[in-house]
């Protein structure tokens, strides 16, 4: 769970807006009304879900006891919350695995990384040489806020029983 | 100031070539298999031309030992670098100490691998120890780390070996394969013969360590073995195409954070501040005060070694 202090969790909301103006305010307003603390918004105005609205992505700290309160004051707000709660993750981290990754069976390695620290977002893996050679994958793992170590600290055991070689981020702090 | 020289290889040539410009003279100079020393200054040029054209055994009629006893102010030691008991460069920066004569470094053996006892004998002894030059060459990142106190830094990073930096970036820019661009930076005479000291990352470990022990201010000592290390030959061309893809790049990055020293191939994005191509260093420092400061330029050579030594021994007390 996140190691932030107080008890508090990072929640990402998937909401639907029609585009008029204030729309975005007026969803706000429950959040920080309720103890939430905004981390970010991702206002997607290029697409429009299928009912013609744009889709937003809110990530937001709050205690859990908080949460469900933030979510029925943004109903209660007439704001159309698609999803709510599900993701609890708030930081990135992408990683490099080289090795044999095919033959050390790639699939069982994402799902034990799963398993023990973070969701894996986004694979892309290359193998220019066939897959019983050497091959490298780039992959984008989501995980709680202030648990970016322990998620790289699980790539390494992953990665070490299975003899692949990890290119990591720089520590934390250090991202140029 | 009176100079006397361990080592005439490409570092310790250009120290006795450029002691005038600085208005220093060098009062004896030593390889493994001679010396010269005189104490009213050596003629480097003819030393050197005798050592290039006959050989080491040329550069002088002494024995190497008795440079360390010969007149001098300032000991510099540039041998090359030893694991483990970093001899025989200790052993060259005690018989300085002992004399109370001040040594200037830039072999990173012994700052490395006896950085406590260096220092022990330093605190006994009149003679001062400098050692700019271990760390990144000609650019001033340890006299900027004693300007703001080692205190105020909470964070050391970068780009420390030219080496294992060209072939990142060769492989990164033209696509090529470890192997293929290896043999190339040994065509160029940026690897050597046996480049596993570079491309392993010892050496770029070597110089964390010492960053390490100067930012802890002797509250512990760093040698080798505290440092996690990896090189970059398991590093091949489809990472980087893929951290390419992603906006990263990949390069061998020397990190000192939170009393960890760990050396590593590692994700920076393309257009960071250590993305350095080619043959650059770069070192990062994380303020207090003063926010991030990037300190970059050339981390290794004759001519750029020597500035540093020569700035070192500017620094020294009379």
């Amino acid at each position: 769970m996140s190691d932030a202090p107080d008890g508090l969790r990072s929640y990402t909301v998937r909401l639907e807006l029609s585009d008029e103006p204030g729309e975005l305010l007026r969803t706000l307003e429950p959040i920080a009304n309720n103890g939430g603390n905004l981390l970010s918004i991702f206002h997607e105005r290029g697409n429009l879900t299928p009912r013609g609205r744009i889709p937003v992505e809110v990530d937001l700290e709050a205690a859990p006891s908080r949460f469900e309160e933030i979510v029925d004051a943004l109903r209660e707000a007439g704001v159309n919350v698609i999803q709510a709660g599900q993701e609890r993750y708030s930081e990135e981290v992408t990683v490099l695995l080289v090795g044999h990754l095919v033959e050390t069976d790639l699939s069982d390695t994402l799902s034990q990384l799963q398993e023990r620290n973070g969701a894996v977002v986004d694979l892309a893996l290359t193998a220019p040489e066939g897959s019983e050679d050497v091959s490298s994958a780039r992959l984008r793992l989501k995980t709680e806020s202030g648990a970016v170590s322990s998620t790289l600290d699980a790539v390494r055991s992953v990665a070490a029983e299975k003899d692949l070689h990890v290119v990591e981020p720089l520590a934390p702090g250090g991202e140029a | 100031m009176d100079l006397a020289i361990m080592g005439t290889g490409t570092v310790g040539s250009s120290v006795a070539e450029l002691a005038a410009d600085y208005g220093h003279r060098v009062t004896g100079m030593a390889n493994v298999a001679s010396a010269a020393i005189d104490p009213t200054g050596i003629d480097v040029k003819a030393a050197l031309d005798r050592q290039n054209i006959e050989g080491e055994a040329a550069l002088g009629d002494a024995d190497p030992d008795a440079v360390l006893d010969a007149d001098y102010d300032a000991l510099v030691e540039v041998t090359p670098v030893t694991l483990g008991d970093a001899q025989p460069g200790f052993g060259h920066v005690r018989a300085a100490l002992e004399r109370d004569r001040h040594v200037v470094l830039a072999n990173k053996g012994p700052m490395a691998e006896r950085f406590a006892d260096v220092r022990d004998l330093e605190r006994a002894s009149e003679g001062e120890v400098r050692f700019e030059a271990t760390v990144a060459g000609a650019i001033p990142v340890l006299s900027t780390i004693e300007d703001y106190s080692p205190a105020t830094i909470q964070a050391a990073r970068g780009v420390l070996n030219g080496t294992a930096n060209f072939i990142l970036s060769r492989m990164a820019a033209e696509g090529l394969g470890y192997d293929h661009v290896l043999a190339e930076a040994q065509d160029l005479g940026v690897a050597e013969t046996d480049p596993a000291f570079d491309v392993e990352g010892t050496d770029a470990a070597l110089k964390c360590v010492i960053l390490a022990n100067v930012l802890a201010e002797c509250e512990r000592t760093y040698t080798l073995d505290d440092a996690t290390v990896e090189g970059i030959k398991s590093v091949p061309g489809s990472a980087l195409d893929l951290a390419s893809e992603d906006g990263r790049t990949i390069r061998l990055i020397g990190e000192v954070v939170d009393g960890e020293v760990r050396v590593g191939p590692r994700l920076v994005p393309e257009h960071s501040e250590l993305a350095v191509t080619g043959t650059t260093n770069i070192v990062q420092l994380d303020t207090d005060n003063a926010g991030r400061l990037n300190l970059s330029g050339r981390g290794a050579g004759g001519p750029e070694t020597a500035s540093a030594i020569l700035a070192d021994v500017e620094r020294l007390p009379n």
